[in-house]
């Protein structure tokens, strides 16, 4: 008897095991079209773990196309340069999405992409990477990383807001700034860009008086927006936080205003590439997808599922974006050229700045 | 001859294994470092070494895993004596849920953590948010139940009359436990609290999340350097570092290991009822109680707050994908994958972990055949130590040709997950094989038994409950994997901590909520593995 009892769930979680292997039941996935190339020719994207494309438009693109669309996704912008450039003798895929302005220059130098001139939509070009002359890298949407501030929380203390980079190292705004840290997150990165274009070879001054009045760094922009921002979902207790310029639309409170803001004299701008990858198996699908993500349908879907804005200017914003996500006219810049040649030494220097 | 030949032919599989999945994609990646424009350079390994942040580097990692593993013996030990050598009601209950910190994803332990002793978490007056204090603790949560489990198993099968008889001759209680209780438990202890530190260092979540940027370890940094400064160098020297310490340990572990004649018989005695005198124990269990409790219940009082009220709307909310389409697929289907993903897991660290048991725990005749059981022994644990950076980049950059293109396949989740199992799998089964006396082995042949045969008789009806008990750990691990599996994962069969980290990531306060939510679920689907596991009263886990 005693044993029955022992037996009795085991038996349970076998049966209920056996039934479910994940091998056995991938039936519906896309690995089918792997298996046999012939049932139609599939396109695979590289991508980063924020990309997301609405099923519906996956379907479209499918659809129009003949192509089967297959997506990895993993890893940040920086990860996802660094796995393109170790793989480019034999590409993970035909198509990369995420590729960076700060990562671009890494990946062109080290010839990651193949030539293909899409057909940009008007005013986008401005966004093409200096020095790209072959165009292989095809500019799919912008978003800028700017400091972000709780307004209800400088209201109820009275205290005005900070408006600039200057203000941050202020004693009126001793302890209350969070941000995500350069080594460790791409917002982190752009913000030490943004006030490395500001300083210029001061940055590290600027720095050490941000640490000294009680800059708080995490691993990441969730840790800083959702656990230390007083308007995350952890209710943190720091009113300014490092963020984008689109953060205020998802603040938006019962009453349709946002109770948080962007400071624009703040932001760095990030473009998000798209190109095609030396030696992908299906170039032709490859291009059809970077043309794809520039078409009317995806542009306008990206807010929603990106949190970023459309590289084309003629698309419809969402309501609260138009609103609340305001972009900044005149962001800070660094050369991407300069970034390339540069970045190691300024995260070292970075990391060593703030590790103490 | 003939033996060796039965011991090669049983190591081949798992060693074929190994060798694709964990010794190609590393060496590989070692030799991005090493050969640099097709030169073989170890100047340039060797000079990282020197460099000032990387002896800090180093440094921080052995004294934080140092702090964490003493923690974890310290609150261990009397837990153990309070869990395995007392009887009260809700025994089981309380062991299998102090076990659910080991298999729960970083990502999920960080949040709760950080709900907890964040500025404005109900700990926030201590200080610890950022701090090497918190680091430790976050080591410890997730060790203490190795400890219990290792410690506690020994205990329970020791001989209580040595004791009894002290105490007879008029010894006190702190005299017979550090005359008579502690040598005898000793080597559990040691190698607990070896294992432990190898868990310690090789950390990567917790010291990430919880250090705030301040602390670096041997292994965030070699994530740092590979994925953000492409530094291959820098990352190899390190890895070759964190490679040689471990070997090392696993050498030392292996020697403090052995333990008198295990065929000797054990007595497990029915354990007296918990009574006043066993304070000190309760006061440490509750400890440990608070230590596992606090942010496990941060992250359940989290889950359960919709805007300023209270609710189950996070719950019910996992059903879809989220505030603005954030998940491609709804929670529960990664719910799904992930106990899918876990079946497979299971059945390949299973097999792979029964063939190395079975080697590693027959009686060795010469000293060579002993020395090959020694080193089939260690180089399975070996994957517990490398970087799961590296080990994802090293999949990318060798497994991406025929006949080896494994770079798309369904199975490399799975298989990786079976390999991070494997050693817990192994010390699960090893310990019961050992056990065995290899004369009924002998008796069973010579009356004709195939070695088949004489494997379903002799070994099996002990084997079957840790083989159950492995399949459970096994099962618990590969649904809070984290690491290689957010390297290889698909993007259309999200796993759970997966769909976690994608929650946390994206705005809205909905998807935190159901972040939250969803790591409670996954903790209580861990809980009721555990659970069944516990019915079974294996007493393994960490018997490392």
């Amino acid at each position: 008897m005693r044993s029955l009892r022992v037996f009795a769930p085991v038996l349970a979680i076998v049966l209920a095991a056996s039934a479910c292997s994940a091998i056995g039941g991938d039936d519906d996935g896309p690995g089918e079209g792997t298996a046999s190339g012939h049932v139609s020719k599939r396109v695979v994207l590289v991508t980063h773990e924020s990309f997301v494309l609405p099923e519906e438009l996956q379907k479209k693109f499918e659809k129009d196309t003949g192509y089967q669309l297959e997506t990895r996704a993993s890893g940040d912008a920086g990860a996802l340069t660094n796995k393109l450039v170790l793989t480019k003798d034999n590409p993970l895929g035909d198509v990369a999405f995420g590729v960076d302005n700060t990562f671009a220059s890494r990946a062109l130098d080290e010839g990651v992409f193949a030539p293909y001139a899409a057909k940009l939509p008007a005013g986008a070009d401005q966004l093409l990477v200096a020095g790209d002359d072959d165009q292989a890298l095809t500019p799919v949407d912008k978003a800028s990383v700017c400091v972000n501030v709780d307004d209800t929380w400088f209201a109820e203390h009275d205290v005005a807001p900070p408006t600039g980079l200057d203000d941050l190292v202020k004693p009126a705004y001793r302890d209350l700034f969070v941000a995500p840290g350069a080594a460790t997150s791409s917002p982190g990165m752009a913000f030490l860009l943004a006030t490395i274009a500001k300083y210029g070879d001061d940055w590290p001054d600027y720095w050490t008086k941000l640490m000294d009045n009680g800059t708080k760094l995490d691993a990441g922009w969730s840790d800083a927006y959702e656990v230390d921002f007083t308007q995350g979902g952890g209710k943190g207790d720091r009113p300014i936080v490092l963020s984008y310029d689109s953060s205020p639309a998802f603040t938006v409170g019962d009453d349709g205003t946002s109770t948080t803001s962007a400071l624009l004299d703040t932001c760095f701008r990030q473009v998000e590439y798209a190109g095609v990858l030396k030696g992908a198996d299906n170039p032709d699908g490859a291009r059809a997808l970077v043309d794809f993500l520039l078409s009317p349908e995806v542009q306008a879907a990206l807010p929603d599922s990106m949190y970023v804005f459309p590289v084309d200017p003629s698309v419809q914003l969402p309501a609260d974006w138009a609103s609340y996500a305001k972009q900044p006219t005149d962001p800070w810049q660094v050369d991407p050229a300069d970034i390339a040649a540069h970045r190691d030494d300024w995260l070292r220097e970075w990391s060593d700045l703030t590790s103490r | 001859m003939r033996r060796i030949l039965t011991l090669v032919g049983l190591a081949a599989v798992p060693l074929a294994v190994l060798g694709v999945f964990f010794v190609l994609p590393v060496s590989g990646m070692l030799s991005e470092g090493f050969w640099v424009d097709g030169h073989f350079d170890p100047g340039a390994v060797a000079e990282v070494l020197t460099r000032p942040r990387t002896l800090r580097v180093i440094w921080f990692t052995v004294w934080s895993a140092s702090a964490g593993t003493a923690v974890a013996v310290l609150l261990g030990v009397p837990a153990a004596h309070l869990l395995h050598r007392r009887r009260f009601p809700g025994r089981g209950v309380l062991r299998a849920v102090l076990l659910v910190p080991f298999v729960l994803p970083t990502v999920v332990v960080g949040v709760a953590f950080r709900e907890l002793i964040g500025e404005a978490g109900p700990l926030g007056f201590l200080g610890l948010d950022g701090s090497a204090a918190a680091i430790v603790a976050g080591l410890a949560f997730f060790n203490v139940a190795v400890v219990i489990r290792a410690v506690g198993a020994a205990w329970e099968s020791l001989d209580p009359r040595p004791a009894e008889a002290a105490a007879a001759l008029g010894a006190g209680p702190a005299y017979v436990f550090r005359t008579v209780t502690l040598p005898a438990l000793r080597p559990a202890i040691v190698s607990a609290a070896s294992v432990v530190f190898l868990f310690c260092a090789t950390a990567f979540g917790v010291v990430l999340t919880l250090g705030g940027l301040r602390y670096s370890s041997v292994e965030t940094e070699i994530y740092l350097l590979t994925t953000n400064l492409l530094d291959l160098q820098a990352a190899a020297a390190l890895s070759v570092v964190q490679l040689v310490a471990i070997t090392a340990l696993l050498f030392v572990t292996s020697r403090l290991r052995a333990v008198a004649d295990p065929s000797l018989a054990r007595t497990t005695a029915r354990p007296p009822r918990v009574s006043r005198r066993d304070w000190p124990s309760l006061l440490v269990t509750a400890l440990v109680g608070v230590l596992v409790g606090l942010p496990i219940a941060a992250l359940v009082v989290g889950s359960l707050q919709v805007g300023d009220g209270w609710g189950t709307g996070n719950y019910r909310a996992l059903t879809t994908v989220g505030s603005r389409d954030a998940l491609l697929v709804p929670v529960t289907d990664a719910l799904v994958t992930s106990l899918r993903t876990a079946v497979d897991a299971t059945w390949m660290s299973l097999s792979l972990g029964l063939a190395v048991a079975v080697i590693v725990t027959r009686r060795s005749h010469t000293r060579a055949e002993r020395r090959t059981r020694g080193l089939v022994d260690g180089l399975f644990m070996l994957p517990l130590g490398v970087s799961a950076v590296t080990l994802g980049f090293g999949f990318l950059i060798t497994l991406d040709r025929p006949p080896l293109d494994l770079r798309d396949s369904v199975l490399l989740v799975p298989i990786a997950q079976a390999l991070v199992a494997l050693p817990l799998v192994v010390r699960t089964l090893a310990p019961a094989l050992a056990g065995v006396d290899d004369r009924q082995r002998q008796a069973a042949a010579s009356l004709g038994a195939g070695p088949l045969r004489a494997f379903a008789t002799v070994d099996l009806p002990v084997l079957w409950k840790p083989l159950v008990a492995a399949a459970g750990f096994a099962f618990a691990v590969s649904l809070g994997e984290f690491g290689a599996t957010s390297f290889l994962a698909r993007d259309e069969h999200p796993t759970m901590p997966i769909v976690i980290f994608h929650l946390i990531g994206h705005p809205g306060a909905m998807n935190y909520g159901m972040a939250l939510a969803a790591s409670v679920v996954l903790a209580a689907t861990t809980a009721a593995v555990m659970l069944a596991v516990e019915r079974l009263r294996v007493p393994s886990l960490g018997a490392f």
